[in-house]
């Protein structure tokens, strides 16, 4: 493929980024609002345009098992899923990382059951935060296909060798149409060479993979874990720097939006970034100091990057798009309170959990959402979370 | 190919591939059909295996009991995973990107975790058609657990949760046939094999690895430590089971089956049952309601493996 310009779908996009990316194996399970990848995978192996076993397989808990095994053998390996599926693939999912698999997934966000929805929000991809993958967030239809590879490179990375999930919002990008920038094909072999594992499975030199520890050993094998995840951090940044250099896209783990100046800001992850911005900029022609902070990247969180971008703002209004019942608020308030916790300049956080299993959030409400939150800021209500627009 | 049952013992390889050192308990029948399969595969194998009994003795972080590439991951999925590792190499080798060599992909778990927990992964990848090898060892329970009852534990017998008391016989429901159902995949090679006829296991297990396409072999394996016997007499045991007609060893290649033992004389099920204290608490008449069933179950082989 050249470079060119198109009108597509993302999931296209994306299904299309993974061919180019040459896989060798595609481990597929219906779930919506994923399914338009894998089956458009499906269209280019049956095709003859990429040269891949398609693995249609029993359940999302075989389909991260057989990416379990097929990156062990040292093939590159894509799979992805959305809710239920997560759910089910949950145990082999946390296996998996623990086990360092390169494996890369397209985690199209969809809430979880029950009452069964299969719209957006981020209640799965919350359930397996700590599971010791890689999160990206992605927000429009460019940055998915281009962390495509992104998350192949940094997956494969000898530094990092863990699996990748880029996490993009189900139906508000899956199944939108938008201007895509394809990469030439030379262009992604010269970024994502072919991948050459160090200790594959292989009868020429045979390794055991996946022993059990005993008490005595199991706390050292958590804390190579938990190395693992938080030294991937300099080379996720050289693989978002390398694509930069390459396309002029650079990606960086928190993005700002005119929040220099700002003395509050919105804070997002995924696709709200973008109506984030818009209502941004009316607010600004108002007279209004605010900002917008994305976070990009969730696991390894950058704490420094966050840090540095809000130190000294007035405070933070976070939108979550899940609950923790019976806790203190959505999870990334969570974080960004202990991130900030005890910290000089900290702003306050005032937290809205919004936008549940695909209600939408119009610029209207964001709006809503930013003055009442400057006002909640001021008067010290910042306990807690609101969930918005809640009724009755 | 190998003719492990017309050779001598003599003759079989000297070299082992699933080494000894390992934690299985004294007289582990299990044991010794997981070093009689990796004996007859030879060293161009990679094995996926599930959690379990014979992981939990070989792998112990950071020793191991295995001379080929070894994967554990869980307990339901080693069928999955091993599929995933074939379609990775078959996927690498035709692009060129590892050289061609014939591999062994083999997936084993023990009867928990092919008849219950691992059923529908290990029927999606033989109804995949992966070119692979699934292994049940069956010891008929959890024994790993702890002895509780599987949907392969046989009628009759008492485990921890199917204990045998004043208002119970223990197991209540039939052994699960888990030979005929992967039989029903329309897969090419399908075998029951023990540890007590070792050349005849080898030489099934190899004929499965020469089969391309997905091939099934079921184990009878003897746990001394489960059935309540000695563990010296674990191998007698296994005859037992094959002589009484209990489990008989067969091959189904293509879908037409073939009896690979017929017992010379064909002992009374009372004779394997007795003495295993598993099924101690069993009355004369339950006894006869078994070997009805065996008499039942093991002419339906016959009549299989007679038609022409
Ligand atoms: C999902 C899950 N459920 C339960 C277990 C606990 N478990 C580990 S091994 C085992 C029993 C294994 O039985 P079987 O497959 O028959 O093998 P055996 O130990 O008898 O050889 C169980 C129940 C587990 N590891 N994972
Ligand atoms: S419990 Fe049974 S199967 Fe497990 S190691 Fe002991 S004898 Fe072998
Ligand atoms: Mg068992």
């Amino acid at each position: 493929m050249g470079k060119v310009r198109k009108g597509v779908e993302v999931s296209i996009a994306m299904a299309d980024a993974v061919a180019q990316a040459d896989v060798d194996v595609i481990a597929a399970y219906p779930i919506t609002p994923q399914t338009h990848i894998v089956e458009h995978l499906a269209d280019i192996v049956a095709n003859g345009e990429l040269d891949a076993e398609f693995v249609p397989v029993d359940s999302e808990h075989s389909a991260m098992s057989v990416c379990c095994g097929s990156a062990a053998v040292g093939a590159r390996t894509f799979t992805s899923t959305s809710s239920q599926g997560l759910a089910l693939m949950s145990e082999i999912f946390f296996i998996s990382a623990a086990m360092r698999l390169p494996i890369v997934m397209a985690l199209a966000n969809r809430s979880l059951s029950s009452p069964l929805s299969i719209w957006n929000d981020h209640g799965d991809v919350m359930m397996v935060r700590d599971a010791g993958w890689i999160h990206v967030f992605v927000e429009n239809g460019q940055e998915s296909y281009d962390n495509v590879f992104c998350a192949f490179r940094m997956a494969e990375d000898p530094n990092v060798m863990l699996p990748v999930a880029v996490n993009l919002d189900g139906f508000i990008l899956t199944h939108m149409i938008e201007p895509v920038e394809y990469e030439d094909d030379e262009l992604i072999r010269q970024y994502l060479p072919e991948f050459k594992m160090k200790h594959a499975l292989h009868p020429d030199k045979p390794v055991s993979m996946g022993c059990f520890g005993m008490p005595e050993i199991y706390t050292e094998t958590q804390m190579h874990r938990e190395d693992g995840v938080t030294n991937s951090y300099p080379h996720i940044l050289k693989a978002w720097e390398e694509w930069g250099k390459l396309t002029g896209r650079y990606y960086h783990p928190i993005e700002t939006y005119r929040a220099d100046d700002a003395e509050y800001c919105i804070v997002t992850m995924g696709s709200y970034g973008e109506t984030a911005m818009e209502v941004v900029d009316a607010l600004r022609e108002e007279g209004e100091k605010v900002g917008v902070v994305k976070i990009r990247l969730w696991r390894p969180f950058p704490f420094d990057e966050f840090r540095r971008a809000v130190l000294g703002k007035k405070s933070l209004i976070v939108i979550d798009r899940a609950l923790s019942f019976g806790g203190p608020g959505g999870p990334v308030a969570l974080e960004l309170r202990s991130a900030l916790y005890k910290k000089e300049g900290a702003p306050t956080i005032v937290n809205y959990i919004a936008g549940l299993a695909g209600r939408d959030v119009s610029r209207k409400d964001f709006r809503h959402i930013i003055l009442e939150g400057k006002e909640k800021a001021a008067s010290g209500d910042t306990e807690g979370f609101t969930l918005y627009g809640l009724r009755g | 190919m190998d003719r492990f049952s017309v050779f001598s013992a003599r003759l079989v390889d000297k070299s082992e591939n699933f080494t000894s050192g390992h934690r299985a308990c004294q007289g582990c029948a299990e044991a010794l059909a997981v070093r009689l399969v990796m004996k007859a595969l030879g060293r161009d194998t990679i094995v996926a295996m599930s959690t379990g009994c014979m992981e939990i003795i070989s792998s112990p972080l950071p020793l191991t009991s295995w001379k080929v590439p070894w994967i554990h991951n869980a307990f339901e999925n080693s069928a999955a995973v091993i599929s995933g590792c074939e379609s990775g190499m078959k996927a690498m080798m035709r692009k060129g990107k590892l050289p061609a060599k014939k591999i062994n992909f083999v997936g084993m778990g023990g009867d928990g975790a092919t008849a219950d927990i691992g059923m529908g992964a290990l029927s999606g990848a033989l109804e995949r058609g992966h070119d692979m090898i699934y292994v049940c060892y069956d010891n008929e329970a959890y024994m790993n657990t702890g002895i509780q009852r599987s949907s392969s534990t046989p009628f009759g017998a008492s485990t921890t949760t199917s204990p045998a008391g004043k208002a119970s016989m223990g197991q209540h429901t039939r052994k699960k046939n888990m030979a005929q159902i992967a039989v029903a995949h329309n897969i090419p090679y399908v075998a029951t094999a023990c540890s007590s006829f070792p050349f005849d296991l080898m030489e099934k297990v190899k004929r499965a690895s020469e089969t391309p396409g997905a091939a099934y072999v079921h184990i009878l394996s003897v746990c001394p430590t489960g059935w309540r016997i000695q563990p010296h007499d674990a191998i007698k045991y296994g005859r037992l089971a094959v002589d009484a007609c209990v489990f008989p060893l067969y091959e189904v290649v293509n879908g037409k089956y073939s009896l690979t033992y017929r017992p010379q004389r064909i002992i009374p099920v009372k004779e394997y049952l007795g003495g295993q204290g598993r099924f101690r608490h069993l009355t004369e008449k339950q006894v006869e309601q078994i070997q009805a069933f065996v008499d039942t179950d093991y002419q339906k082989i016959v009549k299989l493996s007679d038609e022409v």
